[in-house]
């Protein structure tokens, strides 16, 4: 399957949305440590559901680089286009 | 801004947590009277919280080894083993690991965080794929931050999900490392280790498993998970603890591999840190040897862990999901579980109160281990109280328990 950037981002802000409480807002600024009042092992659940819908692994180092769910969504980009 | 600043909402949360209780990291025992039983605050308190699992603390054997052998070798060793040199008894207990185990040889390390964070981390380097179970405990987390190797985690204790993530990787270089564990240690579930190990047989990794809550407790032997579930062979390298089941503090690696030595020229956290004192491998020669001969104590955990797992079940808890020396009660929130556990110190009773992020999917637990110490009427009592408790605080309906197909375990263990 094939996804461009776009997709990605809207994609991972529907994943967001559905786990944060109701009324708060996912953009591509928002951080996702600390901007949604989700703990660190409720991001990395977040994050393994991400692997699955876009069936790429995301190691732990990549996660640790990453800061706002546009950068999340680029680096979800390049692990589908292929390995780094 | 302080450089402390960052952790002012650390403050924030322990003030939320002690509003109307205790602080549950700071309790304070004046005096450990036994495996079972301490004082808190004046009065006598049942301890059921302290992962004392074969109640060795103060066997007599283990206190004598450890009192001759602080007369004969000193307090402290000053040093590390490759700097300021091994000690008789360091040798010979890695030498008894080894055999306990059937394996080639073993190391040891000062504590069991440092044996998972020194294994792990010096196993998987550049270019590696280490695959770690999501519910591992921080010492793994903490390894694979250590470990230059790329770091992917996989659903908890699913097989199927690993072999997908094995997959993943196609033909790309490196050695695959799967790490799990024995037996859980918030829920107390154990890993299904025999699918593990055939998902590993089929993709060609190598697998450590971290028994530190499963040695002596698992397996005709007391091995653990590896040999209850009769797949030791497949197990490259095991980790534990002499924290819990032996009474001491301390962990060890153990393997099979030739060449499996030169990691005590390559860990670091081996090589740069104290080694164990000689008291405390004193007293783990002893409880190594005493598990080793002595099936009865691991008999009497197990008859107690279940006396306890379904008395609660049956007085309305939700359980884990099976019946391990690890007996965790779910919380329907944190309010009620911070309550639950003050209530219960009142009532002279200790458990762990576990809470997010430190658990698995969020859950608010009460958290308690046995020991082979307990009596049936202490965990009897234990029941009781929480059933008490859990009434009172309406996290339970004590009219309505709740009937467990499985009640007719409990009673013929007991």
């Amino acid at each position: 399957m094939t996804y461009n950037g776009r997709d990605v981002e809207a994609q991972i802000i529907d994943l967001l949305m559905a786990r944060v409480p109701g009324g708060v807002t996912v953009s591509a600024d928002t951080r996702i440590a600390g901007g949604l009042g989700l703990d660190s092992v409720a991001i990395l659940d977040f994050i393994m559901d991400l692997e699955d819908r876009f069936d790429v692994s995301i190691p732990l180092d990549r996660i640790a680089t990453v800061q706002t769910v546009a950068e999340l969504s680029s680096a979800v980009e390049a692990l589908v286009k292929g390995p780094r | 801004m302080s450089l402390l600043q960052k952790f002012a909402h650390i403050r924030t949360g322990l003030d939320q947590l002690t509003a109307n209780g205790r602080n549950p990291f700071e309790l304070r025992f004046e005096k450990i009277l036994s495996p079972t039983e301490a004082l808190l605050d004046g009065r006598k308190i049942l301890l059921l919280g302290t992962n004392n699992y074969l109640g060795l603390t103060f066997d007599p054997a283990c206190v004598e080894a450890s009192s001759r052998a602080v007369r004969m070798a000193g307090t402290g060793t000053t040093g590390s083993r490759i700097a300021n040199g091994t000690y008789g008894d360091h040798a010979l207990l890695e030498q008894r690991i080894a055999e306990f185990y059937g394996r080639r040889s073993a190391m040891i390390f000062t504590t069991g965080y440092q044996a998972n964070l020194g294994l792990i981390a010096t196993l998987a380097s550049q270019g590696d794929h280490l695959l770690i179970d999501a519910d591992s405990h921080a010492s793994i987390y903490d390894a694979s931050k250590l470990s230059s190797a790329e770091v992917i985690r996989f659903r908890h204790n699913d097989p199927e999900d690993l072999a997908h993530r094995l997959r993943r990787l196609k033909d790309r270089p490196g050695d695959r490392i799967i790490v799990t564990e024995g037996i859980y240690s918030m829920l107390g579930d154990a890993a299904p280790l025999r699918e593990i190990a055939a998902v590993k047989r089929e993709m060609g990794a190598y697998l450590i498993v971290d028994e530190a809550h499963s040695l002596g407790i698992l397996g005709e032997k007391g091995r653990g998970l590896c040999e209850a579930a009769g797949v030791e062979a497949d197990v490259d390298f095991v980790v534990g603890t002499f924290s819990k089941s032996l009474g001491a503090v301390g962990g060890f690696a153990t393997s099979d591999l030739p060449g499996f030595d030169l990691m005590r020229l390559a860990c670091r956290a081996y090589m740069f840190t104290a080694s164990l004192p000689p008291a405390v491998v004193a007293s783990v020669i002893a409880s190594l040897g005493r598990i080793s001969t002595d099936n009865s104590l691991r008999a009497r955990v197990l008859a107690s862990c279940r006396r306890l797992y379904f008395g609660l079940e049956q007085a309305g808890f939700e359980v884990g999901p099976q019946p391990n020396p690890i007996v965790s009660v779910k919380m329907p929130e944190r309010e009620s579980a911070v309550q639950f556990w003050n209530r219960l110190i009142d009532e002279g009773v200790y458990v762990n109160l576990a809470l997010p992020p430190a658990t698995p999917g969020s859950l608010y637990l009460i958290r308690s281990s046995v020991s082979s110490a307990h009596t049936e009427a202490q965990i009897d009592r234990a029941v009781s109280v929480m059933t008490a408790v859990g009434s009172e605080l309406g996290v339970i309906d004590a009219r309505r328990p709740r009937r467990s197909p499985r009640a007719g375990t409990a009673r013929s263990a007991t």
